[in-house]
Protein backbone atom coordinates (compact mmCIF):
# COMPACT_ATOMS: atom_id res chain seq x y z
CA UNK A 1 0.00 0.00 0.00
CA UNK A 2 1.27 3.42 -1.43
CA UNK A 3 0.57 6.60 -0.06
CA UNK A 4 1.87 9.03 -2.87
CA UNK A 5 1.70 12.77 -2.85
CA UNK A 6 1.65 14.87 -5.89
CA UNK A 7 2.78 18.42 -6.31
CA UNK A 8 0.91 20.46 -9.13
CA UNK A 9 1.29 23.71 -10.52
CA UNK A 10 -1.39 25.65 -12.26
CA UNK A 11 0.14 27.24 -15.22
CA UNK A 12 -1.15 29.32 -18.40
CA UNK A 13 -1.86 27.50 -21.98
CA UNK A 14 0.82 29.00 -23.68
CA UNK A 15 0.53 26.59 -26.72
CA UNK A 16 0.48 29.53 -29.09
CA UNK A 17 1.65 32.92 -28.03
CA UNK A 18 2.70 34.44 -24.76
CA UNK A 19 1.60 37.77 -23.19
CA UNK A 20 2.69 39.41 -20.16
CA UNK A 21 1.14 41.18 -17.19
CA UNK A 22 1.13 44.89 -17.68
CA UNK A 23 3.72 45.03 -15.09
CA UNK A 24 5.78 42.54 -16.43
CA UNK A 25 5.61 40.45 -13.32
CA UNK A 26 3.41 37.20 -14.78
CA UNK A 27 2.18 36.17 -17.69
CA UNK A 28 -1.30 36.97 -18.73
CA UNK A 29 -3.42 34.30 -19.07
CA UNK A 30 -6.65 36.00 -19.70
CA UNK A 31 -7.50 34.38 -23.26
CA UNK A 32 -5.67 31.37 -23.11
CA UNK A 33 -6.79 29.78 -20.09
CA UNK A 34 -5.14 27.68 -17.66
CA UNK A 35 -3.74 24.12 -17.55
CA UNK A 36 -1.11 21.76 -15.58
CA UNK A 37 2.01 21.35 -17.53
CA UNK A 38 2.74 17.90 -19.19
CA UNK A 39 5.22 16.15 -16.62
CA UNK A 40 2.94 17.77 -13.96
CA UNK A 41 0.03 15.84 -15.82
CA UNK A 42 2.25 12.51 -15.92
CA UNK A 43 3.39 12.81 -12.30
CA UNK A 44 -0.33 12.57 -11.44
CA UNK A 45 -0.40 9.57 -13.74
CA UNK A 46 1.87 7.97 -12.28
CA UNK A 47 0.46 8.70 -8.67
CA UNK A 48 -2.49 7.20 -9.35
CA UNK A 49 -1.31 4.30 -11.28
CA UNK A 50 1.27 3.65 -7.77
CA UNK A 51 -1.92 4.22 -5.88
CA UNK A 52 -4.26 1.79 -7.69
CA UNK A 53 -1.44 -0.95 -8.11
CA UNK A 54 -0.85 -0.85 -4.89
CA UNK A 55 -4.18 -0.12 -2.98
CA UNK A 56 -2.77 2.94 -1.65
CA UNK A 57 -3.49 6.89 -1.64
CA UNK A 58 -2.63 9.78 -4.46
CA UNK A 59 -3.08 12.82 -2.69
CA UNK A 60 -2.38 16.22 -5.19
CA UNK A 61 -1.16 19.19 -3.66
CA UNK A 62 -0.37 22.58 -5.10
CA UNK A 63 0.88 25.94 -3.60
CA UNK A 64 -1.16 29.09 -5.58
CA UNK A 65 -4.14 31.02 -5.99
CA UNK A 66 -7.46 29.87 -4.70
CA UNK A 67 -8.54 29.42 -8.61
CA UNK A 68 -5.81 26.68 -8.74
CA UNK A 69 -8.86 24.35 -7.03
CA UNK A 70 -9.41 23.85 -10.87
CA UNK A 71 -6.21 22.07 -11.63
CA UNK A 72 -6.92 20.18 -8.19
CA UNK A 73 -10.06 18.93 -9.39
CA UNK A 74 -8.75 18.11 -13.06
CA UNK A 75 -5.95 15.04 -10.96
CA UNK A 76 -9.14 14.63 -8.56
CA UNK A 77 -11.08 13.21 -11.93
CA UNK A 78 -8.39 10.93 -13.24
CA UNK A 79 -8.07 8.95 -9.35
CA UNK A 80 -6.43 11.29 -7.08
CA UNK A 81 -8.17 10.09 -3.57
CA UNK A 82 -7.26 13.64 -1.75
CA UNK A 83 -6.74 17.24 -2.26
CA UNK A 84 -4.62 20.29 -0.33
CA UNK A 85 -4.41 23.82 -1.73
CA UNK A 86 -1.75 26.10 0.20
CA UNK A 87 -3.05 29.41 -0.63
CA UNK A 88 -1.18 32.50 -1.67
CA UNK A 89 0.07 35.17 -4.45
CA UNK A 90 1.84 33.04 -7.36
CA UNK A 91 4.01 35.66 -8.21
CA UNK A 92 5.08 36.08 -4.63
CA UNK A 93 6.19 32.39 -4.81
CA UNK A 94 9.96 31.37 -6.15
CA UNK A 95 11.02 27.33 -5.73
CA UNK A 96 12.26 27.59 -1.99
CA UNK A 97 8.74 28.83 -0.91
CA UNK A 98 7.40 26.25 -2.66
CA UNK A 99 9.61 23.61 -0.97
CA UNK A 100 9.43 24.89 2.03
CA UNK A 101 5.31 25.03 1.78
CA UNK A 102 5.30 20.97 0.23
CA UNK A 103 7.25 20.01 3.10
CA UNK A 104 5.24 21.63 5.51
CA UNK A 105 2.06 19.72 4.64
CA UNK A 106 4.30 16.13 4.59
CA UNK A 107 5.78 16.89 7.75
CA UNK A 108 2.06 17.70 8.85
CA UNK A 109 0.68 14.79 7.44
CA UNK A 110 3.03 12.17 9.19
CA UNK A 111 2.62 14.06 12.73
CA UNK A 112 -1.08 13.70 11.76
CA UNK A 113 -1.25 10.26 10.80
CA UNK A 114 2.57 8.49 12.14
CA UNK A 115 3.07 7.72 8.28
CA UNK A 116 5.18 9.08 5.77
CA UNK A 117 3.93 9.71 2.31
CA UNK A 118 6.08 6.82 0.12
CA UNK A 119 6.87 8.93 -2.38
CA UNK A 120 6.51 12.43 -2.94
CA UNK A 121 6.11 13.17 -6.83
CA UNK A 122 6.78 16.54 -8.75
CA UNK A 123 7.13 17.66 -12.52
CA UNK A 124 10.30 18.04 -13.46
CA UNK A 125 10.13 21.85 -14.15
CA UNK A 126 7.14 23.54 -14.75
CA UNK A 127 6.16 24.65 -18.28
CA UNK A 128 5.98 28.54 -17.36
CA UNK A 129 8.95 29.25 -14.67
CA UNK A 130 11.26 26.06 -15.56
CA UNK A 131 13.23 26.62 -12.53
CA UNK A 132 14.01 22.71 -11.97
CA UNK A 133 14.43 22.79 -8.48
CA UNK A 134 11.12 22.38 -5.78
CA UNK A 135 11.83 18.65 -6.03
CA UNK A 136 15.60 18.83 -4.90
CA UNK A 137 14.77 21.71 -2.42
CA UNK A 138 11.98 19.52 -0.67
CA UNK A 139 14.13 16.29 -0.50
CA UNK A 140 17.00 18.67 1.39
CA UNK A 141 14.24 19.85 3.72
CA UNK A 142 12.94 16.37 4.10
CA UNK A 143 16.27 14.66 4.70
CA UNK A 144 15.36 12.14 1.30
CA UNK A 145 16.80 10.90 -2.05
CA UNK A 146 15.41 12.53 -5.17
CA UNK A 147 15.88 11.77 -8.20
CA UNK A 148 15.03 13.80 -11.52
CA UNK A 149 13.63 13.64 -14.63
CA UNK A 150 12.67 10.27 -14.16
CA UNK A 151 9.99 8.79 -16.62
CA UNK A 152 8.47 5.66 -15.06
CA UNK A 153 8.57 4.49 -11.84
CA UNK A 154 7.69 1.15 -10.21
CA UNK A 155 7.20 0.79 -6.23
CA UNK A 156 8.33 -2.88 -4.91
CA UNK A 157 7.62 -2.88 -1.26
CA UNK A 158 9.87 -0.03 0.49
CA UNK A 159 12.22 -0.04 -2.58
CA UNK A 160 11.28 2.31 -5.81
CA UNK A 161 12.99 1.64 -9.11
CA UNK A 162 13.42 4.48 -11.48
CA UNK A 163 14.15 5.02 -15.33
CA UNK A 164 14.59 7.81 -17.28
CA UNK A 165 16.34 8.16 -21.07
CA UNK A 166 19.22 11.22 -21.05
CA UNK A 167 21.32 11.73 -23.74
CA UNK A 168 23.70 8.85 -22.70
CA UNK A 169 21.18 6.13 -22.56
CA UNK A 170 18.38 4.84 -20.54
CA UNK A 171 19.28 4.92 -16.93
CA UNK A 172 17.71 2.76 -14.03
CA UNK A 173 17.87 4.06 -10.09
CA UNK A 174 17.01 2.04 -7.21
CA UNK A 175 16.45 3.69 -3.83
CA UNK A 176 14.92 2.93 -0.62
CA UNK A 177 11.30 4.77 0.23
CA UNK A 178 10.51 7.27 1.15
CA UNK A 179 12.12 9.07 -1.62
CA UNK A 180 11.13 12.62 -3.58
CA UNK A 181 10.89 11.64 -7.72
CA UNK A 182 10.55 14.30 -10.37
CA UNK A 183 8.48 13.12 -13.19
CA UNK A 184 9.32 14.21 -16.96
CA UNK A 185 7.03 13.39 -20.01
CA UNK A 186 7.15 10.52 -21.83
CA UNK A 187 6.90 7.40 -19.51
CA UNK A 188 2.98 7.53 -19.02
CA UNK A 189 0.34 8.26 -20.95
CA UNK A 190 -1.58 10.77 -18.68
CA UNK A 191 -5.77 9.84 -18.96
CA UNK A 192 -8.36 12.34 -19.39
CA UNK A 193 -10.96 12.59 -16.46
CA UNK A 194 -14.07 10.39 -17.36
CA UNK A 195 -17.84 12.06 -16.71
CA UNK A 196 -17.70 9.90 -13.77
CA UNK A 197 -14.42 10.69 -12.39
CA UNK A 198 -15.35 14.63 -12.60
CA UNK A 199 -18.89 13.82 -10.69
CA UNK A 200 -16.66 12.01 -8.03
CA UNK A 201 -14.12 14.58 -7.73
CA UNK A 202 -16.46 17.14 -7.16
CA UNK A 203 -17.08 15.32 -3.96
CA UNK A 204 -14.01 15.06 -2.11
CA UNK A 205 -13.57 18.16 -0.45
CA UNK A 206 -10.29 20.12 -0.53
CA UNK A 207 -8.49 20.58 2.31
CA UNK A 208 -7.17 24.64 2.43
CA UNK A 209 -4.15 25.40 4.22
CA UNK A 210 -2.51 28.97 4.40
CA UNK A 211 1.39 29.94 3.93
CA UNK A 212 3.53 29.14 6.62
CA UNK A 213 5.87 31.43 6.43
CA UNK A 214 6.54 34.64 4.53
CA UNK A 215 7.71 33.87 0.71
CA UNK A 216 11.31 35.28 -0.02
CA UNK A 217 10.28 35.34 -3.37
CA UNK A 218 12.08 34.25 -6.85
CA UNK A 219 14.25 37.20 -7.84
CA UNK A 220 12.32 38.00 -10.66
CA UNK A 221 12.99 41.87 -11.88
CA UNK A 222 10.57 41.66 -15.21
CA UNK A 223 9.42 39.19 -17.55
CA UNK A 224 10.05 39.84 -21.57
CA UNK A 225 8.64 38.56 -24.78
CA UNK A 226 11.23 38.12 -27.89
CA UNK A 227 9.86 40.03 -30.46
CA UNK A 228 8.27 37.86 -33.27
CA UNK A 229 9.57 37.58 -37.35
CA UNK A 230 7.72 38.47 -39.68
CA UNK A 231 7.16 35.70 -42.58
CA UNK A 232 9.75 35.67 -44.78
CA UNK A 233 8.93 32.23 -46.10
CA UNK A 234 8.16 32.08 -50.32
CA UNK A 235 5.12 29.67 -51.07
CA UNK A 236 6.06 26.82 -53.48
CA UNK A 237 3.05 25.13 -53.56
CA UNK A 238 -0.09 23.53 -52.24
CA UNK A 239 -0.57 19.96 -51.95
CA UNK A 240 1.05 17.18 -53.80
CA UNK A 241 0.96 19.40 -57.29
CA UNK A 242 4.11 21.45 -54.98
CA UNK A 243 6.36 18.04 -56.19
CA UNK A 244 7.80 19.06 -59.03
CA UNK A 245 8.70 22.43 -57.73
CA UNK A 246 9.82 20.84 -54.78
CA UNK A 247 12.38 18.55 -56.47
CA UNK A 248 13.46 21.77 -58.83
CA UNK A 249 14.39 23.24 -55.36
CA UNK A 250 16.40 20.49 -54.41
CA UNK A 251 17.91 20.55 -57.12
CA UNK A 252 18.75 23.90 -57.52
CA UNK A 253 20.54 23.49 -53.94
CA UNK A 254 22.10 20.54 -54.68
CA UNK A 255 21.36 18.43 -52.56
CA UNK A 256 18.94 16.13 -55.12
CA UNK A 257 20.34 14.69 -58.62
CA UNK B 1 36.99 32.98 -9.75
CA UNK B 2 34.35 31.18 -11.42
CA UNK B 3 33.79 27.44 -11.23
CA UNK B 4 31.71 25.33 -14.44
CA UNK B 5 30.55 21.87 -14.22
CA UNK B 6 31.42 19.99 -16.78
CA UNK B 7 29.44 17.60 -18.30
CA UNK B 8 30.90 14.43 -20.07
CA UNK B 9 29.70 11.85 -22.14
CA UNK B 10 31.92 8.79 -22.41
CA UNK B 11 34.78 10.89 -21.20
CA UNK B 12 34.37 13.27 -24.01
CA UNK B 13 33.53 17.03 -22.94
CA UNK B 14 29.70 17.64 -23.72
CA UNK B 15 29.18 20.82 -26.53
CA UNK B 16 26.52 22.53 -23.96
CA UNK B 17 29.65 22.28 -21.15
CA UNK B 18 31.54 24.19 -23.45
CA UNK B 19 29.19 26.41 -23.94
CA UNK B 20 28.58 27.25 -20.62
CA UNK B 21 32.47 28.23 -20.46
CA UNK B 22 32.15 30.42 -23.36
CA UNK B 23 29.40 31.76 -21.03
CA UNK B 24 31.66 31.95 -18.13
CA UNK B 25 34.27 33.93 -20.55
CA UNK B 26 32.16 36.67 -20.49
CA UNK B 27 31.29 36.97 -17.14
CA UNK B 28 35.29 36.58 -16.23
CA UNK B 29 35.72 39.93 -18.74
CA UNK B 30 33.41 42.01 -17.36
CA UNK B 31 34.71 40.70 -13.72
CA UNK B 32 37.96 42.17 -14.60
CA UNK B 33 39.77 38.64 -16.08
CA UNK B 34 38.93 36.20 -13.09
CA UNK B 35 40.13 32.81 -13.90
CA UNK B 36 37.52 29.97 -14.97
CA UNK B 37 37.83 26.76 -13.42
CA UNK B 38 36.36 23.62 -14.89
CA UNK B 39 34.66 20.75 -12.48
CA UNK B 40 34.85 17.23 -14.19
CA UNK B 41 33.34 13.83 -12.41
CA UNK B 42 33.91 11.10 -13.41
CA UNK B 43 36.44 9.64 -16.68
CA UNK B 44 37.86 12.43 -18.50
CA UNK B 45 39.05 11.15 -22.30
CA UNK B 46 43.11 12.94 -23.00
CA UNK B 47 41.34 15.65 -25.66
CA UNK B 48 39.78 16.55 -22.52
CA UNK B 49 41.88 18.80 -20.61
CA UNK B 50 42.60 20.75 -24.55
CA UNK B 51 39.56 21.02 -25.32
CA UNK B 52 38.44 23.12 -21.94
CA UNK B 53 41.90 24.36 -22.23
CA UNK B 54 40.89 25.87 -25.59
CA UNK B 55 37.86 27.34 -24.30
CA UNK B 56 39.23 29.37 -21.51
CA UNK B 57 39.62 27.30 -18.33
CA UNK B 58 42.26 27.81 -16.38
CA UNK B 59 42.51 24.60 -13.81
CA UNK B 60 40.27 21.60 -14.70
CA UNK B 61 39.58 20.11 -11.29
CA UNK B 62 39.10 16.57 -11.94
CA UNK B 63 37.15 13.96 -9.46
CA UNK B 64 38.59 11.23 -10.85
CA UNK B 65 37.36 8.64 -7.72
CA UNK B 66 35.73 5.23 -8.21
CA UNK B 67 32.44 6.76 -6.84
CA UNK B 68 32.54 8.79 -9.92
CA UNK B 69 32.24 6.37 -12.81
CA UNK B 70 28.57 6.05 -12.43
CA UNK B 71 26.03 10.05 -12.36
CA UNK B 72 25.34 10.64 -8.60
CA UNK B 73 23.80 14.16 -9.28
CA UNK B 74 24.44 14.70 -4.99
CA UNK B 75 27.99 13.13 -5.62
CA UNK B 76 28.72 15.35 -8.29
CA UNK B 77 27.13 18.25 -6.64
CA UNK B 78 29.24 18.04 -3.57
CA UNK B 79 32.45 18.01 -6.24
CA UNK B 80 31.18 21.20 -7.53
CA UNK B 81 31.05 22.35 -3.41
CA UNK B 82 34.29 21.24 -2.93
CA UNK B 83 36.00 22.94 -6.15
CA UNK B 84 33.92 26.03 -4.60
CA UNK B 85 36.02 25.59 -0.93
CA UNK B 86 39.43 25.13 -2.73
CA UNK B 87 38.59 28.32 -5.32
CA UNK B 88 36.82 30.41 -3.37
CA UNK B 89 34.17 31.19 -6.08
CA UNK B 90 32.35 33.76 -6.71
CA UNK B 91 30.20 32.30 -9.55
CA UNK B 92 29.01 28.43 -9.71
CA UNK B 93 27.64 27.46 -13.05
CA UNK B 94 27.16 24.23 -15.23
CA UNK B 95 24.61 23.25 -18.48
CA UNK B 96 20.81 23.97 -18.69
CA UNK B 97 20.56 19.77 -19.59
CA UNK B 98 18.56 17.96 -17.06
CA UNK B 99 22.06 17.34 -15.58
CA UNK B 100 23.34 20.26 -15.34
CA UNK B 101 20.21 21.49 -13.88
CA UNK B 102 20.32 18.58 -11.14
CA UNK B 103 23.47 19.35 -10.16
CA UNK B 104 23.26 22.83 -10.04
CA UNK B 105 20.19 22.73 -8.23
CA UNK B 106 21.47 20.65 -5.20
CA UNK B 107 24.49 22.93 -5.02
CA UNK B 108 22.30 25.73 -5.06
CA UNK B 109 20.14 23.84 -2.43
CA UNK B 110 22.92 22.82 -1.01
CA UNK B 111 24.33 26.90 0.23
CA UNK B 112 21.06 28.07 0.49
CA UNK B 113 20.83 30.73 -1.77
CA UNK B 114 18.58 31.13 -5.24
CA UNK B 115 19.68 29.42 -9.29
CA UNK B 116 18.52 30.30 -12.16
CA UNK B 117 18.12 27.76 -14.60
CA UNK B 118 18.44 28.01 -18.48
CA UNK B 119 20.44 31.40 -18.37
CA UNK B 120 20.64 33.03 -21.93
CA UNK B 121 22.34 36.45 -20.98
CA UNK B 122 24.35 37.88 -18.48
CA UNK B 123 23.21 41.72 -17.56
CA UNK B 124 25.35 43.53 -14.64
CA UNK B 125 27.67 42.38 -11.79
CA UNK B 126 26.28 44.43 -9.26
CA UNK B 127 23.45 43.59 -8.68
CA UNK B 128 24.07 40.24 -10.46
CA UNK B 129 21.77 40.07 -12.79
CA UNK B 130 20.64 37.46 -15.38
CA UNK B 131 18.41 36.45 -18.07
CA UNK B 132 16.75 33.05 -18.11
CA UNK B 133 14.32 31.29 -20.64
CA UNK B 134 11.23 31.11 -19.25
CA UNK B 135 7.94 28.93 -21.04
CA UNK B 136 10.22 27.04 -22.81
CA UNK B 137 12.52 29.74 -24.42
CA UNK B 138 9.16 31.79 -25.83
CA UNK B 139 9.27 34.35 -22.88
CA UNK B 140 12.60 35.69 -20.66
CA UNK B 141 13.32 36.17 -17.58
CA UNK B 142 15.45 39.21 -15.65
CA UNK B 143 16.29 37.68 -12.32
CA UNK B 144 18.72 39.28 -9.86
CA UNK B 145 20.53 36.37 -8.25
CA UNK B 146 21.30 38.07 -4.28
CA UNK B 147 23.38 36.03 -2.83
CA UNK B 148 27.10 34.86 -3.46
CA UNK B 149 27.92 32.69 -4.68
CA UNK B 150 25.55 32.89 -7.75
CA UNK B 151 24.71 29.84 -8.89
CA UNK B 152 22.89 29.48 -12.21
CA UNK B 153 23.20 26.97 -15.77
CA UNK B 154 23.54 28.21 -19.06
CA UNK B 155 20.71 27.03 -21.80
CA UNK B 156 21.63 24.77 -24.46
CA UNK B 157 22.59 26.96 -27.73
CA UNK B 158 21.86 29.96 -25.79
CA UNK B 159 25.66 30.64 -26.83
CA UNK B 160 27.88 29.13 -29.10
CA UNK B 161 30.61 27.18 -27.75
CA UNK B 162 33.37 29.64 -29.84
CA UNK B 163 37.39 28.91 -28.48
CA UNK B 164 38.73 31.70 -25.77
CA UNK B 165 40.96 34.29 -28.07
CA UNK B 166 43.64 34.03 -26.12
CA UNK B 167 44.47 30.42 -24.19
CA UNK B 168 47.38 29.08 -22.53
CA UNK B 169 46.91 25.55 -21.48
CA UNK B 170 44.94 23.80 -18.19
CA UNK B 171 46.24 22.04 -15.59
CA UNK B 172 44.54 18.78 -14.62
CA UNK B 173 44.36 18.79 -11.33
CA UNK B 174 42.56 15.80 -8.87
CA UNK B 175 40.09 17.13 -6.54
CA UNK B 176 39.35 15.53 -3.44
CA UNK B 177 35.80 14.67 -2.55
CA UNK B 178 34.33 13.76 0.70
CA UNK B 179 31.05 12.14 -0.12
CA UNK B 180 28.61 11.99 2.57
CA UNK B 181 26.93 9.02 3.30
CA UNK B 182 23.53 9.18 1.71
CA UNK B 183 24.71 10.79 -1.51
CA UNK B 184 25.54 7.68 -3.48
CA UNK B 185 22.01 6.53 -2.55
CA UNK B 186 21.01 8.23 -5.60
CA UNK B 187 22.80 6.53 -8.48
CA UNK B 188 22.09 5.23 -11.57
CA UNK B 189 22.79 1.32 -11.42
CA UNK B 190 22.84 0.98 -14.81
CA UNK B 191 22.85 2.47 -18.06
CA UNK B 192 21.88 1.00 -21.02
CA UNK B 193 23.45 2.80 -24.29
CA UNK B 194 22.00 4.15 -26.87
CA UNK B 195 23.62 4.74 -30.74
CA UNK B 196 24.99 8.12 -30.02
CA UNK B 197 27.19 7.87 -33.80
CA UNK B 198 23.60 8.31 -34.75
CA UNK B 199 23.38 11.50 -33.32
CA UNK B 200 26.64 12.19 -34.45
CA UNK B 201 25.41 11.80 -37.90
CA UNK B 202 22.42 13.74 -37.60
CA UNK B 203 24.38 16.87 -36.57
CA UNK B 204 27.17 17.03 -39.91
CA UNK B 205 24.42 15.54 -42.71
CA UNK B 206 24.11 17.89 -45.44
CA UNK B 207 19.89 17.42 -45.63
CA UNK B 208 17.85 16.79 -42.64
CA UNK B 209 14.13 15.53 -42.99
CA UNK B 210 12.05 16.75 -39.78
CA UNK B 211 9.04 15.05 -38.73
CA UNK B 212 6.95 15.97 -36.50
CA UNK B 213 3.30 15.26 -34.51
CA UNK B 214 2.19 15.33 -37.79
CA UNK B 215 3.74 11.96 -38.85
CA UNK B 216 0.41 10.94 -36.78
CA UNK B 217 1.96 7.86 -35.13
CA UNK B 218 5.54 5.36 -34.57
CA UNK B 219 4.16 3.99 -38.66
CA UNK B 220 4.17 7.94 -40.05
CA UNK B 221 7.77 8.10 -40.82
CA UNK B 222 8.32 5.81 -43.57
CA UNK B 223 8.03 8.37 -46.42
CA UNK B 224 10.29 11.02 -44.16
CA UNK B 225 12.40 8.57 -43.93
CA UNK B 226 12.75 7.52 -47.94
CA UNK B 227 13.03 11.12 -48.70
CA UNK B 228 16.08 11.43 -45.83
CA UNK B 229 17.51 8.19 -48.09
CA UNK B 230 17.00 9.94 -51.45
CA UNK B 231 18.84 12.77 -50.66
CA UNK B 232 21.88 11.33 -48.76
CA UNK B 233 20.61 12.58 -45.39
CA UNK B 234 19.35 11.60 -41.95
CA UNK B 235 15.38 12.29 -40.14
CA UNK B 236 15.56 14.46 -36.89
CA UNK B 237 11.96 14.75 -35.26
CA UNK B 238 10.59 16.98 -32.61
CA UNK B 239 10.11 16.86 -28.71
CA UNK B 240 6.89 15.56 -29.38
CA UNK B 241 7.59 12.78 -31.02
CA UNK B 242 10.49 11.27 -28.81
CA UNK B 243 8.46 11.69 -25.99
CA UNK B 244 5.41 9.36 -27.32
CA UNK B 245 7.91 7.40 -28.02
CA UNK B 246 7.57 7.11 -31.76
CA UNK B 247 11.25 7.67 -32.63
CA UNK B 248 14.14 7.35 -30.12
CA UNK B 249 15.41 10.57 -28.35
CA UNK B 250 18.86 10.67 -30.56
CA UNK B 251 17.28 11.89 -33.28
CA UNK B 252 15.65 15.13 -31.32
CA UNK B 253 16.23 18.45 -32.86
CA UNK B 254 15.77 20.98 -30.61
CA UNK B 255 16.64 22.76 -26.88
CA UNK B 256 17.39 19.52 -25.54
CA UNK B 257 17.67 17.72 -28.71
CA UNK B 258 20.73 18.05 -31.09
CA UNK B 259 21.65 21.30 -32.93
CA UNK B 260 21.74 20.98 -36.71
CA UNK B 261 22.92 23.40 -39.22
CA UNK B 262 22.21 21.48 -42.82
CA UNK B 263 22.56 22.53 -46.29
CA UNK B 264 18.60 21.88 -46.13
CA UNK B 265 16.04 21.17 -43.14
CA UNK B 266 13.03 19.71 -44.36
CA UNK B 267 10.52 19.98 -41.24
CA UNK B 268 7.50 17.99 -42.20
CA UNK B 269 3.94 18.02 -39.96
CA UNK B 270 6.23 20.40 -37.17
CA UNK B 271 4.86 23.50 -35.84
CA UNK B 272 8.27 24.91 -34.97
CA UNK B 273 7.98 25.92 -31.51
CA UNK B 274 10.58 28.20 -30.11
CA UNK B 275 12.60 25.13 -28.66
CA UNK B 276 12.47 23.35 -31.78
CA UNK B 277 13.33 26.37 -33.59
CA UNK B 278 16.20 26.70 -31.19
CA UNK B 279 17.85 23.50 -32.90
CA UNK B 280 17.47 24.32 -36.66
CA UNK B 281 17.40 27.78 -37.03
CA UNK B 282 21.36 27.52 -38.36
CA UNK B 283 19.56 25.29 -41.09
CA UNK B 284 20.73 27.25 -44.46
CA UNK B 285 17.31 26.97 -46.18
CA UNK B 286 14.57 25.73 -44.60
CA UNK B 287 11.57 24.16 -46.57
CA UNK B 288 8.51 23.50 -44.19
CA UNK B 289 5.73 21.29 -45.12
CA UNK B 290 2.23 22.03 -42.87
CA UNK B 291 -1.06 21.81 -43.13
CA UNK B 292 -1.02 24.89 -41.40
CA UNK B 293 -0.13 28.04 -43.03
CA UNK B 294 0.35 30.29 -40.01
CA UNK B 295 2.29 27.41 -38.22
CA UNK B 296 5.29 29.31 -37.03
CA UNK B 297 7.67 26.82 -38.53
CA UNK B 298 5.66 28.23 -42.44
CA UNK B 299 6.19 31.68 -41.58
CA UNK B 300 9.51 31.31 -40.52
CA UNK B 301 10.77 28.69 -42.97
CA UNK B 302 12.80 30.09 -46.55
CA UNK B 303 10.10 28.17 -48.45
CA UNK B 304 6.39 26.47 -47.49
CA UNK B 305 4.47 23.78 -49.09
CA UNK B 306 0.77 23.64 -47.42
CA UNK B 307 -0.53 20.42 -47.34
CA UNK B 308 -0.11 16.99 -45.56
CA UNK B 309 2.73 15.83 -45.37
CA UNK B 310 1.39 11.87 -46.13
CA UNK B 311 0.38 13.32 -49.39
CA UNK B 312 3.23 15.96 -50.13
CA UNK B 313 6.21 13.60 -49.03
CA UNK B 314 5.75 10.51 -51.42
CA UNK B 315 4.80 12.92 -54.31
CA UNK B 316 8.56 14.29 -53.73
CA UNK B 317 9.88 10.95 -53.61
CA UNK B 318 7.65 9.66 -56.32
CA UNK B 319 9.14 12.79 -58.44
CA UNK B 320 13.32 12.14 -57.63
CA UNK B 321 12.42 8.78 -58.63
CA UNK B 322 11.11 9.79 -61.98
CA UNK B 323 13.68 12.51 -62.43
CA UNK B 324 16.31 9.52 -61.43
CA UNK B 325 14.60 7.10 -64.21
C1 LIG C 1 11.68 23.19 -21.74
C2 LIG C 1 11.21 22.67 -23.07
C3 LIG C 1 12.14 22.12 -23.95
C4 LIG C 1 11.72 21.64 -25.21
N1 LIG C 1 12.65 21.13 -26.08
C5 LIG C 1 12.25 20.74 -27.31
C6 LIG C 1 13.18 20.24 -28.28
O1 LIG C 1 14.38 20.09 -28.03
N2 LIG C 1 12.71 19.90 -29.51
C7 LIG C 1 11.39 20.03 -29.86
O2 LIG C 1 11.03 19.72 -31.00
N3 LIG C 1 10.50 20.47 -28.95
C8 LIG C 1 10.89 20.82 -27.69
N4 LIG C 1 9.95 21.24 -26.81
C9 LIG C 1 8.53 21.07 -27.15
C10 LIG C 1 7.98 22.16 -28.04
O3 LIG C 1 7.51 23.22 -27.23
C11 LIG C 1 6.79 21.65 -28.87
O4 LIG C 1 5.84 21.09 -28.01
C12 LIG C 1 7.17 20.60 -29.91
O5 LIG C 1 8.29 21.00 -30.66
C13 LIG C 1 5.99 20.41 -30.82
O6 LIG C 1 6.23 19.34 -31.69
P1 LIG C 1 5.47 19.24 -33.07
O7 LIG C 1 5.71 20.48 -33.82
O8 LIG C 1 5.86 17.94 -33.69
O9 LIG C 1 3.95 19.09 -32.61
P2 LIG C 1 2.75 20.12 -32.66
O10 LIG C 1 3.09 21.38 -31.97
O11 LIG C 1 1.57 19.35 -32.21
O12 LIG C 1 2.62 20.49 -34.18
C14 LIG C 1 2.27 19.60 -35.18
C15 LIG C 1 2.24 20.38 -36.49
O13 LIG C 1 2.00 19.49 -37.54
C16 LIG C 1 0.99 20.01 -38.38
N5 LIG C 1 0.33 18.83 -38.96
C17 LIG C 1 -0.53 17.98 -38.35
N6 LIG C 1 -0.85 16.98 -39.18
C18 LIG C 1 -0.16 17.18 -40.32
C19 LIG C 1 -0.05 16.48 -41.55
N7 LIG C 1 -0.70 15.33 -41.77
N8 LIG C 1 0.76 16.99 -42.50
C20 LIG C 1 1.43 18.14 -42.30
N9 LIG C 1 1.36 18.85 -41.16
C21 LIG C 1 0.59 18.37 -40.18
C22 LIG C 1 0.15 20.89 -37.53
O14 LIG C 1 -0.45 21.91 -38.31
C23 LIG C 1 1.17 21.45 -36.55
O15 LIG C 1 1.75 22.64 -37.03
C24 LIG C 1 10.35 21.71 -25.56
C25 LIG C 1 9.44 22.26 -24.65
C26 LIG C 1 9.84 22.74 -23.43
C27 LIG C 1 8.82 23.33 -22.51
Amino acid sequence: MADVLVCVKRVPDFSGEVLLSDDAQSADARYVGHTLSNHDLCAVETAVQLAAATGGSATVLTVGSADAVEQLRTALGVGCTAAVLVEADPVTLGPADVAREVAAVVADHEASRGAAYDLVLLGNDAADSGDFQVGIRLARLLDRPVVTGVQTVTLDGDRVTLVSDVAEGRETYRLPTPAVVTVLEGGVEPRYPTITGRMKAKKIPVEERALSAEPVGSGRVRLRVPAPQSSTSTLLGEGPEAAPAVVDLLQQLGVAR
Amino acid sequence: MIVVYVETVGGVVAEVSLEAVAFARTLAAAGGGIPVDAVVCGPLGDAGPKELAEAGVRTVLHADAGEFDVFSGAAHARAVLAAREQTRAVVLMGGGTNRGNDVMARVATELDVAMAANVVAFEGLSPFTVTRQVVGGAALEEVRLGSRPAVFSVAGHAVEATPAETAGPATLTPLAVTLEPGDLTVRAVSVEAVDTEAAGNLKSARVVVGAGRGAGGPEGFGDALELAELLGGQLGVSRVVTSLGWRPHHEQVGQTGSRISPEVYIPCGISGAIQHWAGCASSKVILAVNTDADAPMMTKATYAVVGDMHEVVPAVNEEIRRRRG
